[in-house]
């Protein structure tokens, strides 16, 4: 007893780190079931028919494909521009500092259904056709504010000594940005990158109201599955967005070592 | 609350020549436009939306009837209220499964620290809907669960506490706060992380040789330091669940649905744009004075 009480910290934490990795763990064992119907809900009988074709049911690697277009064009545009905008929030002072930091803030304190619901009226009045596109401008829009929010914590804790040191021997100001500044901020941007990604992948609420019957997203495609029976393929395709995620981050965490180590 | 203002505000390189004053401007414009198109302009045209009249085949005329707005609200508070109490429950719930994990992984885990955080991050950048798919199989009836919650009783306090769907667990209350609670946990552990990482251990060190207690230790020193990260994870958490309905729509009943399932409905199926517009802005009008009598009660405005 005494021991549980002197351990029931680290009994919580892994209880909760549990209820984080419980699902995941249920996705990857019936990723192998062979289900009952069409519903994958119940362990029925070991298969892998699913991992040898996670193609196989219809619509599935089309949807995506999307995802992973609308993913990289969004976070791509969204990391552009939110670098932009976080180096002038980090590195200057200005005018409108405050407001700015209203305006980016303001898109991570609303609803996913209120952003959802105004660009619809937006692109209906503007009498834009619903699709592919619109599902691109909205994901840059709501990826932009976490994207300038991570190179932010990153551009405003470098060092401006090693900047001016580029200076003193000799650098102009954008041979020291680009040798300097910028692999200083690499970690940030890449961070803010990783999760633009992430959050555009993943978005089913912003996306439901811009798509049109031909553009569906993986989301999408997930969700309506959800309705009508859920294919084994979805489970095979969410563990290996779990394997992969694993693995970047841990490369990414490795890099970084190596980098602390060398400087 | 001071070390706050010092990171938000910190680092910012002394302003040099003033004719270099342009360059902030020229960096934000990109970025500031696009949210100003995408996101400020889409709020004007939903509240021009909802004072509009008319339907989707003959079209709508701005007749600035604000009695749609009464109307909403009187037709869906049920809904207003479940999200906000929903929201609630998954935010107060989260911040105590978040804080023994993320003070675990700042001060006690040593070299484990890297391995824990990267096993917090992994399952966020996973599907969401998948994952919600995965609690149906674990709440479903004859899973272990369910046996589980009918042998300890917990089950039968469910019942008495009318969260559960009479005899089982998926499908009720309890399953879409749990979904909730799940779902936007990690946004609640980050940010408590990062403040108790920056937490020096000799505070503790300094409270315990003073003979405070443990439980003296956290409630004096710890927790009013972690403030600033319980103030963010608590945003992080309620906002987003608030408006949420994929949880309420996979795990949960027709006695469980949430504003943002209506206006979804209203807006895609019913197509009355107009009434969804309203509900959209109440939705949104409720969140901002919640989160504002929260950030002013908890006294960091330097968070917004």
């Amino acid at each position: 007893m005494l021991w549980i009480k002197k351990h029931l910290l680290l009994f919580a934490a892994m209880g909760t780190l549990a209820f984080l990795l419980v699902p995941n763990l249920v996705v990857a064992l019936f990723s192998f079931n062979k289900p009952r119907g069409r519903y994958n809900y119940e362990w029925n009988e070991f298969s892998a028919d699913a991992w040898l074709n996670p193609c196989g049911s219809p619509g599935i690697c089309e949807a995506l494909g999307l995802s992973l277009r609308v993913g990289i064009t969004a976070s791509v545009v969204a990391t552009i521009l939110g670098t932009l905008v976080a180096f002038a929030l980090g590195r200057h002072r200005f005018r409108g500092r405050s407001t700015t930091n209203l305006l980016i803030f303001m898109p991570m304190a609303t609803p996913e259904v209120v952003m959802g619901s105004s660009l619809l009226t937006l692109f209906v009045m503007a009498g834009l056709p619903s699709g592919a596109l619109n599902i691109t401008i909205a994901h840059i829009m709501f990826c932009l504010s976490f994207v300038v929010v991570a190179v932010k914590a990153r551009v405003s804790s470098l060092d401006p000594r090693l900047e001016e040191a580029a200076a003193d021997l000799g650098a102009n100001a954008f041979q020291t940005f680009l040798r300097v500044t910028l692999p200083l901020a690499a970690p940030g941007i890449l961070a803010g990158a990783l999760l633009a990604f992430s959050l555009s992948f993943d978005d089913y609420i912003i996306t439901n109201f811009n798509a049109s019957p031909s553009s569906i997203t993986f989301p999408m495609y997930v969700w309506g599955a959800a309705q009508r029976g859920t294919p084994v393929e979805i489970f095979v395709i969410g563990t290996v967005m779990f394997l992969t995620a694993l693995l970047i981050v841990v490369i990414g965490h490795l890099f970084s070592m190596r980098r602390e180590r060398r400087a | 609350m001071a070390n706050m203002s010092a990171t938000v505000g910190g680092a910012v390189a002394p302003s040099r020549k003033a004719r270099r004053n342009w360059v902030p401007y020229a960096l934000l414009l990109p970025g500031l436009l696009w949210l100003a198109v995408f996101y400020a302009a889409p709020m004007f045209t939903l509240g021009s939306q909802s004072v509009q009249e008319g339907n989707v085949y003959d079209g709508y005329v701005v007749t600035g009837n604000v009695g749609v707005y009464p109307e909403a609200v009187s037709e869906y508070w049920p809904h207003l209220l479940r999200s906000v109490g929903y929201a609630a429950t998954a935010t107060i719930v989260g911040l105590v499964l978040a804080y023994p994990l993320a003070y675990y992984m700042a001060q006690k885990a040593g070299r484990w620290k890297n391995i824990l955080l990267i096993l917090v991050i992994a399952p966020f950048f996973t599907s969401f809907l998948i994952r919600t798919l995965a609690w149906r199989i674990i709440l479903s009836d004859g899973g272990i669960v369910s046996d589980v919650a009918e042998a300890t009783g917990f089950m039968a306090l469910l019942n008495l506490l009318d969260l559960s769907n009479g005899a089982t667990l998926l499908n009720s209350r309890f399953a879409v706060m749990a979904g909730l609670t799940y779902n936007f946990l990690p946004f609640m552990i980050l940010p408590l992380f990062a403040t108790l990482d920056r937490l020096d251990p000799r505070l503790m060190e300094a409270a315990r040789d003073l003979y405070a207690s443990g439980w003296q230790t956290f409630r004096h020193v710890i927790w009013p330091l972690s403030l600033p990260g319980v103030v963010a994870g608590t945003l992080l958490t309620f906002i987003p669940a608030a408006g949420d309905y994929i949880n309420s729509r996979l795990l949960g009943n027709t006695n469980t649905v949430m504003i943002g399932q209506v206006i979804d409905s209203l807006f895609l199926r019913v197509l009355d744009y107009p009434k969804a517009a309203a509900l959209s802005f109440v939705l949104l009008l409720m969140i901002v004075t919640l989160v504002g009598i929260y950030v002013r009660k908890a006294g960091t405005e330097e968070l917004v």
